[in-house]
């Protein structure tokens, strides 16, 4: 009897998470078959939509990387997102440093201030900053999106370095001052060597972020070979009308995976960065 | 660079002098970011309020002030109406399946099971792809012709012959209906804000201290009793966490209706976020475009306040 419980109780968890699984999955799968599958059987509405009814092919792949410009767009997303980590490891990590160590009054009220930026979002932004990038003679250029990511980039860093930082003990760097390091010193040859899983966190999420990031993008640059895949790849690969859903989907595939796969192994930092260790 | 306290080898007596100079360090190291929120958020955010005091346009984007004009014309346009109630049917709908959805998954994954690893990155994809992407495979599972959930149905014979149950025609049209583009929308968002909502209540719920749980079950309350009495109380500040950040990220975003409907059929998903973007910069009204906008904050603020009242309570216990 209770083994027959077990089983079923075994039985529902995995159907669950079955479920769940397929949920959040399964577009990506659909991805997987458009882009192999040729034309005519992609458009056969009677075919089965989810087996290869003929041989896969390879000439989606070969249109969508010599016909397009989704190599263009891959090497912007890769220029923007590298500059955007490079300003905001500059600027977020002596913050989040300077925040964690001497956060008492303004700091505190600081650090709640930019926590609080997350609270004015890119649609509020959008307008006015489309008009600083004409007025810098900045539109139709990377950038303009190198300059305004790190808005978003550089509170999220700050609050999760402060984490970081908040886990390495003064006492060490007071040993060090004590053998002669400037208090800089201590900060730049002790305590970033400690910090460098949190550091390459930041490098991780200013990328993705960059990456991930639409709206912005949408605005600023409406040159084809200027754009980013996460604009480049909905808004290009139609000719007229008509989607290209073979090179769509293998686009979206092939840009999406890499940084999803990273990004798995990274998000409980990021939940615990934006939550601000409200989740412990 | 010669920073201040480089040539001062620290001692313990000059602990004055010290503090002194580290509060200048601690100025300069702050300095940078600070200037660039407040030149690139705090700035754009006032002109985007004077802007919507103004009569700017793409064409002429000199500042004359107007008064509340742009908000009334806004209140006046039966679009924006129709968007502002959108917007909150859109973000309260799909955030509470969202928050009952991820509870199930973050129970589900608490428990020990083979194939972890895969299981997670499956269940975390749509978020951790870039979200537009995503969408994309969306829309091609919602074409009016070759979508694949059409298929099914016609094949379990519940559509597209003369007496099936979804009717005769062959198609659904997922996104050209007024109802089914709304729930198509609502689906989607809840696709992408799931597994953020799951990965915060998971660490809501394994941060629930094991023996509590254990004293109950020893006093013998049912299973049904432990959640009701012990996890849901406990886990509430996370639930809420989730639930105002699974808000924040729906009321202000455009990505998933901009790529699946862009607000048609006619405006019938259209989002205060959208009608910003088409109204002030597809359509070069950047007054109008800002006044829109700026009807998002006054929610953003009350989010704002809750969610740093939550998070304090949430350190207490």
């Amino acid at each position: 009897m209770a083994n027959l419980g077990r089983i079923a109780r075994r039985g529902g968890l995995y159907s669950v998470l079955g479920a769940f699984a397929f949920f959040g999955a399964f577009p990506f799968y659909w991805m997987v078959i458009a882009a192999f599958k040729r034309d005519h059987d992609l458009f056969s509405p009677m075919n089965n939509p989810f087996l290869f009814n003929e041989p896969p092919t390879l000439d989606h792949l070969r249109t969508l990387f010599f016909e397009t410009h989704f190599t263009a767009y891959l090497v912007n997303t890769l220029l923007v997102g590298l500059a955007v980590v490079a300003i905001t490891l500059a600027t977020a990590v002596p913050a989040a440093y300077a925040l964690a160590r001497w956060a008492k009054g303004w700091g505190e009220t600081l650090g709640i201030g930019l926590f609080l930026t997350y609270l004015v979002p890119p649609t509020i932004l959008f307008i006015p900053l489309s008009r600083f990038a004409s007025f810098f003679g900045l539109q139709e250029s990377l950038w303009s999106l190198i300059l305004v990511y790190p808005t978003f980039t550089i509170p999220f860093c700050t609050w999760l370095l402060m984490g970081f930082f908040k886990t390495i003990p003064k006492d060490i760097e007071e040993q060090a001052m004590i053998d002669g390091l400037s208090r800089f010193g201590a900060m730049a040859k002790v305590v970033l060597p400690l910090a460098i899983s949190g550091i390459l966190t930041v490098v991780v999420f200013a990328f993705t972020l960059s990456m991930h990031e639409f709206i912005y993008a949408l605005t600023f640059i409406s040159v084809s070979v200027k754009k980013t895949v996460s604009i480049g790849v909905p808004t290009e690969l139609v000719r007229g009308d008509v989607f290209q859903w073979g090179p769509l989907m293998a686009g979206a595939l092939i840009a999406s995976l890499p940084v999803a796969v990273v990004y798995t192994f990274f998000l409980d930092r990021f939940v615990a960065g934006f939550t601000m260790g409200a989740v412990k | 660079m010669n920073l201040p306290g480089r040539t001062d080898p620290a001692s313990g007596t000059a602990r004055g002098g010290i503090l002194d100079r580290q509060g200048v360090l601690a100025k300069l190291l702050i300095a940078p970011a600070v200037l660039y929120i407040a030149a690139m958020i705090g700035a754009p955010f006032v002109l985007a309020v004077l802007y919507s005091l103004s009569d700017a346009t793409t064409g002429d984007p000199g500042l004359r002030l107007v008064g509340l004009q742009n908000f009334r014309a806004a209140l006046a346009d039966p679009v924006f109406r129709l968007s502002l109630r959108n917007t909150f049917v859109f973000t309260l709908l799909s955030q509470t399946i969202v928050i009952v959805l991820s509870r199930m998954l973050a129970t589900a994954l608490l428990k020990p099971f083979r194939g972890k690893g895969l299981v997670r990155f499956l269940v975390l994809l749509p978020w951790t792809a870039p979200i537009s992407l995503g969408t994309i495979g969306w829309l091609w599972m919602f074409d009016s012709i070759f979508s694949p959930i059409d298929w099914i149905l016609r094949y379990a014979g519940l559509l597209g012959a003369k007496d099936s149950l979804l009717g005769f025609q062959t198609n659904l049209y997922w996104l050209g209906v007024p109802g089914l583009s709304m729930a198509s929308v609502i689906l989607v968002q809840v696709w992408r804000i799931l597994p953020l909502a799951t990965v915060i209540q998971l660490a809501g719920l394994s941060s629930i201290p094991k023996d509590l749980i254990e004293a109950a079950e020893v006093d013998g309350a049912s299973p049904w009793r432990r959640t009701l009495m012990i996890t849901i109380p406990l886990t509430l500040p996370i639930i809420s966490i989730a639930f105002l950040f699974g808000v924040v990220f729906t009321f202000t975003d455009l990505v998933v209706v901009y790529v699946l409907t862009r607000g048609g059929p006619v405006h019938m998903t259209q989002v205060l976020s959208s009608w910003t973007f088409f109204k002030g910069i597809e359509g070069g009204d950047l007054a109008q475009g800002a006044a829109i906008s700026l009807f998002m904050f006054p929610v953003l603020a009350a989010v704002a306040v809750f969610i740093l009242r939550t998070a304090r309570r949430t350190e207490v216990v």
